[in-house]
């Protein structure tokens, strides 16, 4: 452990850096920025190296009582610690990629992302329920500004929607949090996990719940503000949206909605399933037909999305990691994508698929890593999102081989337009002379696209990195559930293969047999 | 020692009324070339009050300890909570009002005493433990009041907001009038006390006439729906600082009026009005939000607001529980904070020749070409919507807590979904200051009371204001016990 809190300041940094770019010109704000993502770079890695994988469950904990009705209580589990570490991976990147692209008011974008990064942050840190809220609302302020100041021409329209939308969703889960802390008598984030809430009140606890993640995650049909969001955001924004924001939905599951309320979830695991099963077929053809480059990779976001909620709401080991593994794959993906698009955007702004074509004769580095990100997207093996992917389908296969089938056209869909976009912009004749004018990579970008490069390889190659701080977690959350697990319709199967297992994974299989003994105790 | 004691629990009265009088005849003596000096004056006057009252917000006494003649008045926790906001607000319009109003050539020394002697009526209203003590405070009040409304002679908005504001405030003033009658001669006394005795059991359908009127006629004074309807005509026409007035300082001593009716004289009852209240709140924020969506005004889009806020925090009366009226309490305190952060920014609106601007398409492009002034009109507004992490949200999530625990969760899930619908508006705000073209309408210099103002008020509302959490929950919780110590 750290002698110093060390989360409160992760969250200070950046907003210290926020107040600071308000009052800077154009150039400071930008170095000052980049600086302040750095330093949090740089204090994350501090946090992983620290972190003690198999030590106590909540690490680096804090503890202030500064407020009524709340407290200000931070810790972190393995979870949290993998998605701040996307966010602060991804914000230097973010800030490299606004570098030249935004000359208006330079300033109070700049602060706005810092702001927004002081609020990532703060949500997976947060270990009490109203400060989780708190931070998880406030989130849409700095969000609304930069989508309507910054944004394309529907700027106005995307920036409404986005905020009304997030906020009713939001506003009902707050309500059913203060019943919650009313019930269980605290509002400290590791008690409520483990408090048994009435299965008939957990019903309606989890609809709440799900009504605020269901649109920040975003799963059809309340996905329609994110097309909208991500194509009128300036590149920047778009990465930190779907590389973090989408990552609070499933966050939302995994900490509350999964161990909160088991049974409720059992009960409304079959909804799950058909608005994901839903999600996957019906988006995925969406983004075949789409002509905007943005909104081709926005609609892949929600059918990647949906493997992450049927990879949680399978339950088990596999879904579970196979879905913390997709959303981080995702957020670097995804991420690394739009910045893709943004950096031929910013040569011929421009996101019309026609208007490219054969940039692999005169980009070629682009081509490369664009290529690289376009398999990671689809799940090449070897790549990052193959390894979470096939870990969330083999989860929700033990629980529901029809939802798994189904889901597992998304995968060849999501190379069926994915290749196509490559196709299209990437190879074939040069069509437009400007395209063809365009020049390769430059230093900064190159800078921005190996790090994301190297994350992705490394995630699909050697996955065990990102594994192991979560494991306990993700074993401890499967115990929590195993009680309520609705049976599947592959259950017998696994339970036959069990004993072979055990000779090749020793390890997992003793925590296997504890968790059995425990299921059996209760 | 009766007489001594009862002196010294209404002090503030009698430094307001004394220094009123003195100015008075100050203002006769000096003219309006003295109005700068008085309004100064005035100010001291209202600070003083200020500090004779804070220690007893943290006092114990309470019920017959903190009575003053023979239980007409009250020095309880709970009247200084609501004095201290009432002051605060007064003392507001006072800093602002003379600068408007030698623009318009209408400042005249009348001003300030007319605020002074408000300010009086106002601390016999959160004071009073009698209906006869509460119509006298009340009218003191609303007299002062009209005349305000009206103050800028040559301005016919302001002429008709003050003839609107007195026709249909002295009608509200007649049906609180024929409930207390009622009540009186059903329940045979008075008294709050009284009443509170006389109602407990079996009720008689003439009292409950009477209550449902009495609440009718205070409802009117807080303006909620559905009597709400003078609210944007006054709000409008009124000039700023007289607006900045209403929206603060009368708006607490009616709530802190209504509370006081409800849990202490009806408080046996509370079967009776919870319903009422429930559908006045709900009503309210439902009018108050859709009635704001259309506005292009930005003073009338702020009466709606009220209109909303009002909603809010009668969620918390609902409750007819101590948890429910500190919730209340903590809400009508960032209320006033955050209404003084609105109005001084709509005052510090200008045009190059220093005429007001009150349209919202006018606001157009603000935070390029005032950034201080349209980031903390955005920081009201937010705070306004109830979005965290600006303080507006606190005062939401302690009345909807409140709600929450006392078991009125429909309520609470259908209040708290209508805020969504308050927030388009006060979004649309935000986009016109910050997404659309600048116009460069608002050119004009603000002076430096209005900066200090707005500085401060927006600190209080911006994140920071989660600092004062703690006391702030502690003094209300100790006014909300003074008002439920049945003596």
């Amino acid at each position: 452990m750290i002698g110093f809190p060390i989360l409160s300041l992760m969250l200070l940094v950046p907003l210290v850096g926020a107040v600071a770019c308000l009052m800077a010109g154009r150039e400071q704000a930008r170095m000052i920025a980049l600086v302040a993502t750095l330093v949090d770079l740089v204090l994350g890695a501090v946090l992983w190296s620290h972190y003690q994988i198999g030590g106590p469950q909540w690490q680096f904990q804090e503890h202030a009582s500064i407020f009524a009705g709340f407290e200000w209580k931070l810790g972190i589990d393995g979870i949290a610690l993998l998605l701040i570490a996307l966010t602060v991976f991804l914000m230097p990147i973010c800030i490299g990629a606004s570098w030249n692209a935004i000359e208006k008011r330079a300033g109070e974008y700049y602060a706005n992302f810092l702001i927004m990064e002081t609020l990532m942050i703060g949500v997976f840190t947060a270990q009490d329920l109203f400060l989780f809220y708190i931070m998880f609302e406030a989130g849409l302020i700095p969000m609304y500004l930069i989508i309507g100041i910054w944004g394309g021409a529907d700027r106005i329209y995307a920036s409404y929607k986005f905020f009304l939308y997030t906020l009713l969703g939001s506003v009902l889960m707050l309500i059913a949090m203060m019943w919650m802390v009313n019930e269980a008598g605290s509002s400290d984030i590791p008690t409520l996990m483990a408090y048994s809430f009435p299965v008939k009140a957990q019903t309606w606890l989890w609809l709440a719940f799900f009504a605020s993640f269901a649109v920040k995650m975003p799963m059809w049909p309340t996905h329609t503000w994110l097309p909208d969001a991500h194509v009128q955001a300036p590149t920047a924004g778009s990465v930190i949206l779907a590389g973090v924001l989408l990552k609070m939905g499933g966050y939302g599951f995994i900490r509350f909605s999964l161990p909160m309320f088991p049974e409720a979830s059992a009960q409304f695991a079959p909804l799950i399933y058909a608005l994901s099963m839903a999600a996957v077929v019906i988006t995925s053809l969406i983004a075949l037909v789409q002509h905007d480059m943005k909104k081709l990779i926005a609609y892949s976001s929600v059918a990647h999305m949906a493997i992450v909620t049927v990879g949680l709401f399978a339950f088990n080991r596999q879904g579970l990691e196979g879905s913390m593994i997709v959303m981080l794959s995702h957020g670097i993906v995804s991420g690394a994508l739009f910045l893709a698009v943004g950096v031929i955007y910013d040569r011929l702004h421009t996101r019309e698929i026609d208007r490219y074509g054969g940039l692999a004769i005169n980009m070629p580095a682009y081509a490369l890593f664009f290529m690289l990100f376009t398999m990671a997207s689809v799940g090449l093996p070897g790549t990052s999102g193959f390894v979470g992917e096939f870990l969330s389908l083999m989860g929700i296969y033990a629980q529901s081989s029809w939802v798994a089938l189904i889901c597992t056209t998304g995968i060849i869909l999501g190379a069926a337009y994915m290749l196509y976009l490559y196709r299209r912009v990437v190879f074939g004749v040069q069509k437009n002379e400007d395209a063809a004018a365009m020049p390769d990579l430059d230093a900064r970008e190159w800078a921005m696209m190996i790090p994301l490069a190297a994350a992705v390889m490394w995630m699909g190659v050697y996955p065990e990195t990102f594994l192991a701080p979560m494991r306990k977690d993700i074993a401890s959350l499967e115990a929590r559930l195993a009680q309520a697990r609705p049976k599947g319709d592959a259950d017998v199967q696994l339970a036959a293969i069990r004993p072979a297992a055990t000779e090749h994974e020793h390890g997992e299989s003793m925590e296997h047999g504890a968790e059995a003994a425990h299921v059996e105790a209760r | 020692m009766e007489l001594l004691r009862s002196l010294a629990i209404t002090g503030t009265e009698e430094v307001l009324s004394v220094s009123g009088l003195i100015l008075l005849l100050a203002a006769a003596w000096g003219g309006d070339k003295a109005s700068r000096v008085i309004s100064i004056a005035a100010v001291a006057a209202l600070t003083v009050c200020a500090v004779l009252t804070a220690p007893a917000l943290s006092q114990a006494a309470m019920g017959e300890a903190a009575s003053a003649w023979n239980g007409q008045f009250s020095g309880d926790a709970f009247a200084a909570f609501g004095k201290l906001l009432i002051y605060i607000g007064a003392a507001v319009t006072l800093i602002v009002a003379p600068a408007f109003f030698e623009r318009e050539k209408a400042m005249r020394a009348e001003f300030p005493l007319l605020v002074l002697l408000a300010a009086m009526g106002m601390g016999m209203m959160v004071s009073a433990t009698d209906m006869l003590a509460l119509y006298i405070g009340l009218e003191l009040n609303s007299l002062a009041a009209y005349v305000m409304a009206s103050f800028l002679r040559s301005d016919e908005r302001s002429a008709e907001a003050g003839l609107k504001y007195f026709v249909l405030g002295s009608l509200a003033s007649g049906i609180l009038l024929y409930g207390i009658s009622l009540t009186y001669g059903f329940t045979g006394s008075t008294s709050f006390a009284g009443i509170h005795g006389a109602l407990a059991g079996t009720l008689s359908t003439g009292a409950v006439f009477g209550v449902v009127f009495v609440l009718a006629g205070l409802a009117f004074k807080v303006s909620a729906a559905p009597f709400h309807m003078w609210t944007p005509d006054v709000y409008e026409g009124a000039p700023t600082p007289v607006t900045t007035f209403f929206a603060t300082a009368p708006k607490v001593a009616a709530l802190a009026l209504l509370m006081r009716v409800s849990l202490f004289a009806f408080g046996s009852q509370p079967g009776v009005w919870q319903q009422i209240v429930i559908f006045v709140a709900l009503l309210s924020i439902v009018i108050g939000a859709l009635g704001a969506i259309g506005q292009d005004n930005i003073k009338r889009l702020l009466a709606y607001s009220s209109i909303n806020n009002v909603g809010f925090m009668l969620i918390g009366l609902a409750c007819a529980n101590q948890a429910g009226a500190a919730a209340m309490l903590v809400y009508l305190a960032i209320y006033v904070a955050m209404t003084v952060a609105g109005f001084v920014a709509v005052l510090m609106l200008r045009d190059a020749d220093g005429a007001p601007v009150e349209s919202i398409t006018a606001m157009a492009g603000l935070s390029k070409t005032r950034p201080a002034l349209a980031w903390a009109t955005a920081a009201v507004m937010f705070s306004l919507a109830g979005i965290p992490p600006l303080f507006g949200f606190w005062g939401k999530f302690v009345v909807f807590q409140a709600a929450v625990q006392a078991g009125l969760l429909t309520l609470a899930a259908i209040g708290i979904a209508a805020s969504v619908i308050g927030a388009f508006y006060y979004l649309k705000v935000v986009k016109v200051m910050f997404f659309d073209e600048a116009t460069d309408v608002v050119t004009g210099q603000s002076d430096m009371a209005q900066r200090v103002l707005l500085f401060v008020s927006t600190v209080v509302i911006s994140p920071l204001g989660w600092l004062v959490t703690k006391p702030l929950g502690v003094l209300a919780g100790n006014a909300a016990a003074a008002l439920f110590h049945i003596a």
